[in-house]
């Protein structure tokens, strides 16, 4: 299967996301791929726009069942996340469950005004009434495939299909 | 080889003692913990991990700090909370420790966290408890202190990062302390190169030695180029018989004093895990001084037993 370059895809995003910036949104990366991608978005915006991460592993829903993260990064939502409109990043959107989280989490921060989620990949599959307002590129996959956003040591982001056997 | 405290996956599911933990579990504590730092910071200071779940901190021994912190990091994770101070309670009624822990198991209770004069007493009751439930050794005797330990390595690094370039200094009642031991195996599992204790002949156990610290008697030798300087209480409560000739004789050869913390580096932590004799072994003003991190230590304390707590909820493979 051709998977389409990952770098192409984050400036069709990042023109996506620009317009909501323009209006005084800030970024919020979930941890890691898309914490990567808010990063780089932040960069070919060009201007100062706050950005944050969250790590969403106090928040899953499959805690009881697989437990804690064993390399859990600290959240970081450096500004006051009341009423500012929000572009909520991640890399792949499969089940919801990781934006479900993310959104628990960000509220524990204060209330936020418009949140607009943005995802690089979406690729169906969902369980939960989610949908991404933003996407890079739509690759429908079946469930037992997983499609990974990978950084190497030059920062270079790619897209990896994993097949589960 | 079966460490009561881990899973057969090599997980941890009760926190007993450091003594015997690998090196990686003590830095997934810590590395966790660093992730609650910033949850207290929040407009909403809780997040749902122990949603549901019942958390019985049990006191056969006085001690409102560690209480007050387990209940707090039991209450940020979503937990129920239950204190039971059991010396005024059933137990003077004659009720046994693992009756007591029955009648909780029977009310559903998930997790204890305990606190017993005797040493052992958290072993003997996580030997006893059903697979699913979770023990915590919040202080058993002059044996261990784990959270402690734990919470004051947290502090160090989060002052102190490059753990393997530190002289550490540990100063008093090492013989009564279960703090003491605690710290001491965590400071040597992470590769600290050096750790001294410095106390009287009499307040240190024979065979310190063997803890892997260097010994000293003499602070103005011991504080010499250290990083960090970590006072212990002096357990008056605990003195049977006459170790020492008076307070203010301890207080003279093993109170910190600024004088005495100058011999220490100039950016030297100090630590103190409470309750402080003001006066006897620490001066107020150092206590209260630019280089103390007492408070803090508090605050991280309650990071540290969220970390603990949320980790062997979550290790539920048996």
């Amino acid at each position: 299967m051709n998977l389409p370059d990952a770098e192409q895809l984050i400036l069709s995003l990042a023109d996506q996301v620009r317009p909501l910036l323009d209006e005084g949104a800030a970024l919020v990366g979930i941890h890691s791929g898309g914490a990567w991608l808010a990063q780089r978005i932040q960069k070919l915006y060009g201007k100062n726009v706050d950005l944050g991460t969250l790590d969403i592993s106090f928040y899953r829903d499959d805690f009881s069942r697989i437990g804690l993260h064993p390399q859990i990064k600290p959240s970081d939502i450096p500004f006051d996340v009341e009423e500012r409109p929000i572009v909520l990043v991640d890399d792949v959107l499969f089940t919801g469950r990781t934006v479900r989280a993310a959104m628990n989490e960000l509220f524990d921060y204060g209330r936020p005004g418009k949140v607009t989620l943005a995802a690089l990949v979406d690729r169906g599959g969902r369980e939960l009434p989610i949908e991404a307002q933003i996407v890079g590129a739509h690759i429908p996959l079946q469930p037992q495939q997983n499609l990974h956003l990978l950084r190497d040591e030059h920062g270079t982001l790619s897209l990896k299909l994993h097949e589960a056997a | 080889m079966n460490n009561p405290q881990l899973t057969k996956n090599g997980e941890l599911k009760h926190l007993l003692s450091i003594e015997g933990l690998p090196k990686a579990i003590l830095n997934q504590i810590l590395d966790t913990a660093e992730s609650f730092v910033g949850v207290a910071e929040r407009e909403v200071k809780k997040v749902p991990l122990l949603r549901g779940k019942t958390v019985c901190n049990i006191f056969f021994e006085n001690s409102t700090r560690t209480r007050t912190t387990f209940e707090i990091a039991a209450k940020r994770l979503s937990a129920d909370v239950i204190n039971l101070n059991v010396n005024t309670s059933s137990q003077s009624k004659g009720e046994t420790i693992l009756d007591t822990v029955d009648n909780l198991i029977a009310m559903h209770a998930d997790m204890f966290v305990i606190r017993h004069a005797q040493s052992g007493a958290a072993h003997f009751i996580a030997r006893h408890v059903a697979p699913h439930i979770r023990v915590i050794n919040a202080g058993d005797g002059r044996h261990a202190h784990p959270t402690q330990g734990l919470l004051d390595v947290f502090t160090i690094r989060r002052y102190k990062p490059d753990m393997h370039n530190l002289r550490i200094a540990i100063v008093g009642d090492v013989l009564h302390s279960r703090v003491a031991r605690s710290e001491i195996h965590a400071l040597t599992t992470l590769g600290v190169p050096e750790v001294r204790v410095i106390a009287p002949k009499t307040l240190l156990p024979h065979d310190v030695e063997r803890l892997g610290v260097q010994v000293y008697h003499d602070m103005n030798a011991g504080l010499k180029d250290v990083d960090v300087v970590m006072m212990l209480r002096l357990q008056n409560e605990r003195m049977n018989g006459a170790l020492l000739p008076s307070a203010q004789e301890y207080f003279k050869c093993y109170g910190l004093t600024q004088e005495k913390l100058a011999l220490a580096k100039p950016d030297a932590i100090v630590m103190h895990p409470g309750p402080m004799n003001r006066g006897v072994e620490i001066d107020s003003a150092v206590a209260d001084g630019a280089q103390s991190v007492i408070l803090p230590q508090v605050t991280y304390g309650i990071a540290v037993r969220m970390a603990v707590m949320s980790i062997l909820a979550g290790n539920t493979e048996e």
